[in-house]
């Protein structure tokens, strides 16, 4: 097989923090090469290398034998390189075709106007050799999840794309659009694609893959033929051996009873949600993303209407409002750091402040003083790196800044704290003092729900784990049980 | 302050103010009848109108929102208070009819925007209108006048030789810089204006500061109103059109970003003032009034480019 891509000797650090060292790819043709590691492990930084998105400290990426010099998506694009990401990039309000041929319509002759016979036939030919049977016409806004990722997938075969990149092309779909997803990867390999295949996903790895290569904290660890490696060989790879010392779970008396739910639905989000946490526990939620874990964390702090019953140390509580939430001693760190958890263009001193207000202040007037020392203290307890407390949140690692985050809630006194993605995009240092501090709380007899989609995170620092999946939880597993199904 | 000062941001922030002292030098230099003090009371005095409605413009648009109906808010308001006095109402009272009337049109606003989720463009276009319709049903179109000689002491009046409404405009300044700075009412203002889900998130009721906002806006108006009513010694249905223009600009020019977040009410006051001082400049050195608008509309979209600028 002729290899389309070779990838060696890569480097690439930000600010100084090497993210990428010495990683090493390829990619022949008509192969399916997944890509493995944790998140933070630096898949997506070799792949936006790839696609040009950014450059390369050090090493060479050749496409076809020939030194690439992508240095934007766009010249990738026409040296064959396609990536579908996780989040789809289409235009809800138009149509297929115009998605599909968007900045490079067909036109009549150079006339300006668009040549609408030629778009549809060009559109349904892609379509067509993907074994699609949809309208070209229809918008792509009413089109399912899986349907717009085929939509995705014929647009980057119509600008001719050799290497296809799939960033857990799986997430979002269904069963059904999964075996029609694989039937696609299956033709698109006899046309001589080449894919590089990201999951978490491991039954799907061994389905589809033909080599598997693991990045493990922006290093090489290595490639192996799917069809000689094992899936314990490869968790081993993933995450080292040392897996005991990287989360240093200490148990915690279990005490009374925190929370308990019961019936717990939201319209077309939740499902008969039953379970319970006692103080001193941490209880992980597993499951995979859109399965309704970061929902069950939101109706729990009162985003939205709820039915079902919500029970705070054994007394039963109506939550329709985060502030009722925080009454209720509930705490919630939400998986969208810069979307839900920080105010952005507040300091680290405001924002760590913000859900704290009403005890910092005396007649609505904030008191200096108290928020100065709450502030310091915070920061000195949390280990958060700054220069000072005025200097803007934005400025932080994403570490510093989940730091930010939890620290607004510790001193809310939270009875349960939900933690949903506590270490997403966050580096190995701080996630190691993330897990401290949760272990310091728990014996604390705080209760801690931790929702996460990184099972040895869920496997190394829960009591308990529920999996979740199609909006009800799915089963409790015992975290040996669990374990050993991995 | 909602940001940090650090070098680079006190430099910034500064930009508004050396633009106004660079204003006033120039025409100090090339009129000798700006730089003396009846004219700079004069001044003053024109600005404050324009101020007191900027300084609520400044929370509404540190939200993110903004308000088109404060002229009309001022309208109505005084037209009100005009109407009580017209017919033998007493001065104070007739100011508190103004001032409520002025807050509960505000409140509506930021009803209408937080719990009906309307777009506050749409929503204070809407009642602008609506505001300004009924005061020309109240007024039947006519001013109101014959006010009594009490109330003309708020807009005409002097206090230690200044005149009361620079008096008015300093102190509320002081009031609402004091309220945006060191209440947490304030500090919910910025970060609702920064994240608006996160600040939901954090247990603050986000619906409550919006609707406080606008409350405010429409509070500063009547304030604003009755001022105006005082100088003018009557309450006009036209006034105040158009007036939502420069409390807008000024508060742009201060330095306040439209998107909500980042601002601060001293630059507010700053660009309330160069807006007069241009205005008043162009007076006294006999530019047409035709040309006046050109060159102030030059000079906002002059200050704003240069402030994108530097941002970047």
């Amino acid at each position: 097989m002729t290899e389309l891509l070779t990838m060696e000797g890569i480097n690439k650090s930000f600010s100084g923090v090497k993210v990428l060292e010495n990683v090493q790819f390829s990619l022949c043709q008509g192969e399916v090469h997944a890509l493995m590691g944790e998140n933070g492990a630096g898949k997506s930084t070799l792949m936006k290398i790839l696609s040009g998105i950014y450059s390369k400290d050090a090493g060479s990426v050749r496409i076809h034998g020939t030194e690439s010099l992508a240095s934007s998506p766009r010249t990738a694009q026409a040296l064959g390189v396609a990536i579908i990401h996780q989040e789809l990039n289409m235009i809800p309000d138009l149509s297929i075709q115009e998605n599909m041929f968007l900045g490079r319509e067909f036109k009549w002759g150079r006339t300006g106007f668009v040549n609408w016979p030629k778009m549809r036939s060009e559109a349904k030919s892609y379509l067509q050799q993907l074994g699609m049977d949809l309208n070209s016409d229809s918008l792509v806004g009413g089109l399912s999840v899986g349907q717009q990722q085929m939509v995705e997938i014929a647009k980057a075969l119509s600008m001719h794309a050799k290497i296809l990149v799939l960033d857990e092309p799986t997430a979002a779909l269904t069963k059904r659009e999964i075996e029609k997803l694989f039937q696609l990867i299956a033709t698109l390999k006899t046309q001589g694609v080449g894919m590089i295949y990201i999951s978490h996903r491991m039954e799907e790895i061994f389905q589809i893959s033909d080599r598997i290569t693991v990045l493990r904290d922006g290093r090489y660890i290595g490639t192996r033929d799917t069809n000689v490696t094992t899936m314990d060989e490869l968790v081993q790879m993933m995450v080292g051996r040392e897996i005991k010392e990287r989360f240093p779970k200490v148990d915690a008396k279990i005490g009374e009873e925190r929370l308990r739910v019961e019936g717990l639905a939201q319209e077309g989000k939740l499902c008969d949600i039953n379970f319970s946490v006692r103080a001193g526990e941490i209880l992980g939620i597993a499951g995979l993303m859109g399965a309704g874990r970061s929902e069950l964390a939101k109706a729990l702090f009162g985003v939205g209407k709820y039915q079902g019953k919500i029970f705070v140390n054994g007394k039963p509580v109506k939550i329709t409002s985060p502030a009722e939430g925080i009454k209720a001693g509930l705490a919630l760190i939400t998986e969208d750091r810069k979307g839900e958890g920080l105010v952005t263009d507040l300091s680290v001193r405001e924002n760590l402040a913000l859900p704290n207000l009403r005890s910092l202040s005396r007649f609505g007037f904030i008191s200096h003083r108290s928020e100065r020392e709450f502030v310091d203290e915070s920061i000195k307890k949390l280990n958060v790196k700054v220069h000072h407390s005025g200097q803007g949140v934005s400025s932080l690692s994403g570490g510093n800044q989940q730091k930010v985050v939890i620290g607004k809630w510790l001193a809310t006194q939270p009875n349960v704290l939900i933690l949903d993605e506590p270490t997403r995009g966050v580096d190995i240092g701080a996630k190691r003092e993330i897990y401290d501090l949760m272990n310091q709380l728990v014996q604390k007899g705080v209760a801690i729900i931790m929702i996460s989609s990184e099972l040895p995170e869920v496997l190394g620092m829960s009591d308990r784990v529920l999996v979740m999946k199609d909006e009800s939880l799915e089963n409790s597993h015992a975290k040996t049980r669990l374990r050993k199904r991995l | 302050m909602g940001k940090v000062m650090d070098k680079s941001g006190i430099l910034q922030r500064m930009g508004p103010l050396v633009g106004l002292i660079l204003i006033v030098f120039i025409l100090s230099i090339i009129n000798s009848d700006f730089m003396t003090v009846g004219n700079i009371f004069n001044v003053l005095r024109q600005v404050s109108i324009n101020a007191l409605i900027a300084y609520g413009m400044t929370f509404v648009i540190l939200t993110g929102g903004i308000d088109l109906s404060v002229g009309s808010i001022i309208a109505l308001s005084s037209a009100f208070a005009a109407g009580m006095m017209a017919t033998g109402g007493n001065s104070w009272l007739a100011i508190g009819v103004a001032v409520l009337s002025g807050t509960l049109m505000g409140t509506i606003n930021g009803v209408v925007i937080a719990r009906g989720k309307v777009a506050p463009f749409i929503a204070t276009l809407a009642t602008m209108t609506i505001f300004r319709g009924l005061t020309l049903v109240y007024t039947e179109g006519k001013p109101i006048t014959g006010l009594p000689d009490s109330f003309g002491m708020i807009g005409r009046g002097y206090l230690f030789q200044i005149p009361m409404p620079v008096i008015w405009m300093l102190v509320a300044f002081g009031v609402l810089y004091v309220i945006l700075k060191f209440t947490s009412f304030g500090r919910h203002v910025f970060a609702l204006g920064g994240n608006e889900e996160a600040t939901r998130l954090s247990g603050i009721n986000t619906n409550r500061v919006k609707i406080l906002v606008y409350s405010m806006s429409g509070l500063m108006a009547s304030l604003s109103g009755i001022i105006l009513t005082s100088r003018l010694n009557s309450a006009q249905p036209t006034a105040g059109a158009s007036y939502e223009l420069d409390a807008i600009a000024a508060v742009v020019l201060g330095g306040t970003s439209l998107t909500g977040g980042k601002g601060w009410i001293v630059g507010t006051l700053i660009g309330a003032m160069i807006i007069g001082i241009l205005d008043n400049g162009l007076n006294l050195l006999n530019v047409s009034s035709f040309y006046q608008q050109v060159v102030k509309g030059g000079v906002i979209l002059l200050a704003v480019l240069l402030d994108r600028s530097k941002g970047k």
